[in-house]
């Protein structure tokens, strides 16, 4: 099977978002996203990542800048139209509750006009949900069976990109570990370029090809994992960093004397 | 008893059409109107505010208004718009349903899972499609228990509706409540608040039925009450033409009089419909208008009222001044007298009359501040009222409006001492009442008069049905006739009234002559 070809592109020219009273949530982003990579937008509560993020599918829009998908500025044209080529996940999922999950994944072909067909099944099947479960109503899921059915329902039509807002914010730490790695599976596979916000940088580290971190609406470290780990990145960055490379040398020194014993 | 549920059906239809036009206007003015408001803050707060206004107008007053408002419309726009009957109830009660429908769907809107709003436009709908697919649904049950509330309501106050002469189960209360038939009043009551009690209850089947998602649930309670309205709709599709209106006031002579012209019209090949329990303006208005074909009226309530004249000329000289007013200002034709008076006279217990010795209202004036009076509704507002008090100096210790019935009961039982009864009333001579004098001439003469709409002008069968019995109601049997309804003890109603006074008065129909 050949490789799929990469996602698109993503752009950001100087964009900043400035909410009604003042508060600017993004500060003047600028920065590209190659296509088929993966990039984690990392920071506190409050640092403007999920503003950026909703800026590509116009979910909000710049008050200033403009962001490009391939070279094409996503103001151009109905918002409804791009949004249905752009998968997105975010942390409270939002299935519609009057409609099945085969309802739910199917929804953005049904919007396309396109016919479902065995799709439903074969979307569930990659997400790791078997098949019966297009019948069952959203509120007789666990919340990582929910979550795996948003992410189904993003890829239905074949985006070439996918947004996640926190995808595994509301998940146990099993399921979230598990979700996350056959996320990334699913890009690598599909060949998409994949921009996901999270504030746990352990989650960044492991799944992303690339960390930007945001402090106060600026994009204050932009990193490959490696470098970030190698101390790359600044103050911010660093003490993000900190906080999981704590942990993983806490949990060694707790297994050490086991080993020992 | 059988008698009493015969008039049902028909005016259940009538209530049950009415309702349900109020009830789909509502809904049309609502639904828009909720969703602008889950747009914008302000148009909610106005919508809502200018909701809650209207519920907190007591639903008869705001039928009254539509009176008022829709005659000076109508005279805006040159006329044409009927200021009666079924437009001002449909306005009003589709009013009174907005509150629920939009503070339930308001607030549906406004308690959506911001989560699902925003995965609707994620996965890329238009605002339409949001609507359709995702918000309409969602908010549907909720909607749906505001829309019952609504129905309830609507059906509740639509009995109000007779008293702007749309005909409805109120028309069974209201006339049994004048003549004191209790099984006209309970047959109203009964059928109004099964009505009710249904539409809820498959109504709320429905609301189940959308809340779980249940298809057959909501189609099939629907489906029942739409043919339900089928069955309502069904008789008034076929052609009214000829179908005369006959108005009467809210008292029992006016029940029996609107029979007697109703049995004289039938038997001359009319089809014919009543419109009971009218305010005196709104009779008047109404046959002028042609929403009302013929009523009886007072010459002295027309010369008073409508005319707002303060002066009080021999009786023959109201009758012919009322006769060419009527024509000129509203084209409405006075067809005759009918050989009555029925004049406001005021009336104490025979004894206590005798023991204050008044024989006259001049003697009345003297002891008045230590008298309590009783008086129909509308007797305190009338022009009338205000010549005697100003003529006399009369000051009441207190002065309370009554249906007419009750009127004689205060003044039987002593909550008053002083009522303004009518003179072709049976009960003054049953009750023993002492009628006194108005030596000044200050209250007119009250001859019964028929006034036909500017449409019979011309109309010489129906003229030439009514003549017979122009001058031919003594007041005696008038009396006597409405004793026979409003007495306490085998009372007879209005319809058996009139067939007893035509027989009496030798103007039987053909089929009942002896």
């Amino acid at each position: 099977m050949p490789a799929p070809p990469p996602g698109p592109s993503i752009g950001f020219d100087a964009v900043a978002v400035t909410y009604p009273g003042g508060v600017r949530a993004v500060d003047g982003v600028s920065l590209t996203v190659a296509g088929g990579s993966f990039v984690a937008l990392v920071g506190q509560s409050g640092s403007g990542k999920s503003t950026l993020l909703k800026t590509i599918n116009r979910l909000v829009a710049p008050t200033a800048g403009c962001v490009t998908i391939d070279g094409v500025d996503v103001a151009d044209g109905a918002a409804h139209l791009l949004r249905r080529r752009i998968g997105y996940v975010f942390q409270n999922v939002g299935l519609f509750p009057h409609m099945s999950v085969g309802e739910n994944i199917a929804i953005g072909l049904r919007l396309a006009g396109r016919r479902a067909d065995g799709r439903v099944a074969e979307l569930l099947a990659l997400v790791d949900l078997p098949p019966d479960l297009a019948r069952r109503m959203p509120d007789a899921l666990s919340g990582g069976q929910r979550q795996r059915v948003g992410v189904a329902r993003a890829l239905a039509t074949e985006p070439r990109l996918m947004l996640m807002d926190e995808p595994f914010g509301a998940l146990d730490p099993v399921t979230r570990d598990a979700l996350g790695t056959s996320i990334r599976a699913l890009h690598d596979r599909l060949g998409l370029t994949t921009v996901m916000v999270t504030h746990d940088m352990a989650e960044a580290l492991l799944i992303a090809d690339r960390v930007l971190v945001m402090r106060g609406g600026s994009v204050v470290a932009d990193e490959t994992p490696a470098a970030l780990i190698a101390g790359a990145g600044g103050a911010d960055a660093a003490a993000l960093v900190a906080v999981p490379r704590a942990q993983a040398q806490r949990l060694a020194a707790l297994s050490a004397p086991a080993a020992g014993a | 008893m059988s008698e009493v549920w015969t008039r049902v059906p028909g005016l259940l239809a009538s209530h049950v059409l009415l309702a349900a036009a109020a009830l789909l206007l509502g809904l049309v003015l609502a639904i828009p109107l909720t969703l602008a408001s889950a747009r914008s803050p302000l148009v909610a707060r106005l919508a809502l505010g200018f909701a809650s206004l209207v519920q907190t107008i007591p639903s008869l007053a705001l039928l009254a208004l539509f009176y008022p408002i829709l005659l000076s419309l109508s005279a805006l726009v040159g006329g044409g718009i009927p200021a009666l009957g079924f437009l001002p109830s449909l306005l009003a009660l589709a009013l009174y349903a907005l509150l629920p429908i939009l503070r339930n769907g308001v607030t549906g809107l406004a308690t959506l899972d911001p989560a699902v709003i925003e995965a609707a436009d994620g996965v890329g709908m238009t605002r339409w499609q949001k609507l359709r697919l995702v918000e309409a649904p969602l908010v549907a049950p909720v909607l749906m228990a505001g829309i019952r509330t609504a129905a309830v309501w609507t059906i509740g106050a639509a009995t109000l509706s007779t008293t702007v002469g749309q005909p409805s189960l109120g028309d069974l209360i209201f006339a049994g409540l004048q003549t004191q038939n209790w099984a006209l009043v309970l047959a109203g009551c009964t059928a109004a608040a099964a009505l009710a009690l249904g539409v809820d209850a498959l109504l709320g089947l429905a609301e189940r039925g959308i809340a779980t998602r249940r298809r057959w649930l909501w189609i099939a309670p629907l489906a029942l009450l739409a043919a339900g309205l089928a069955v309502a709709i069904a008789p008034r599709l076929q052609s009214t033409r000829g179908t005369v209106v006959i108005g009467a006031k809210g008292f029992s002579e006016q029940y029996i009089l609107a029979r007697l012209i109703g049995h004289r019209l039938e038997d001359a090949g009319y089809r014919v419909t009543y419109r009971e329990g009218l305010g005196s303006v709104v009779a008047f208005a109404a046959t002028a208008a042609g929403d009302v074909d013929v009523y009886v009226d007072y010459s002295g309530t027309i010369w008073t009222n409508e005319m707002k004249r303060t002066d009080v000329p021999p009786r023959a000289g109201i009758v012919a001044g009322v006769r060419d007013w009527a024509k000129r200002a509203h084209g409405v034709t006075l067809v005759g007298t009918l050989g009555f008076e029925n004049s406001y006279a005021f009336a104490m217990r025979g004894d206590d009359a005798a023991r204050r010795g008044i024989a006259t209202i001049a003697d009345l004036a003297r002891v008045a501040p230590t008298l309590n009076l009783a008086t129909d509704i509308e007797f305190l507002e009338r022009p009338e009222w205000r010549a005697v008090r100003d003529a006399y100096g009369l000051r009441f210790r207190s002065a309370r409006p009554y249906q007419p019935t009750f009127m004689y009961r205060a003044l039987e039982d002593g909550t008053a001492d002083v009522i303004p009864a009518f003179s072709s009333d049976g009960r003054i001579a049953a009750d023993r009442l002492a009628v006194l004098g108005d030596p000044k001439g200050a209250i007119p003469g009250y001859d019964a008069i028929l006034l036909a709409a500017p449409a019979r002008a011309n109309d010489a069968a129906f003229l030439a049905a009514l003549r017979p019995l122009l001058d031919h109601v003594p007041v005696q049997r008038m009396r006597e006739a409405n004793y026979m309804v409003d007495r306490d003890r085998d009372k007879r109603s209005p319809d058996q009234a009139a067939r007893w006074l035509a027989a009496r008065i030798g103007i039987a129909p053909r089929d009942q002559a002896r």
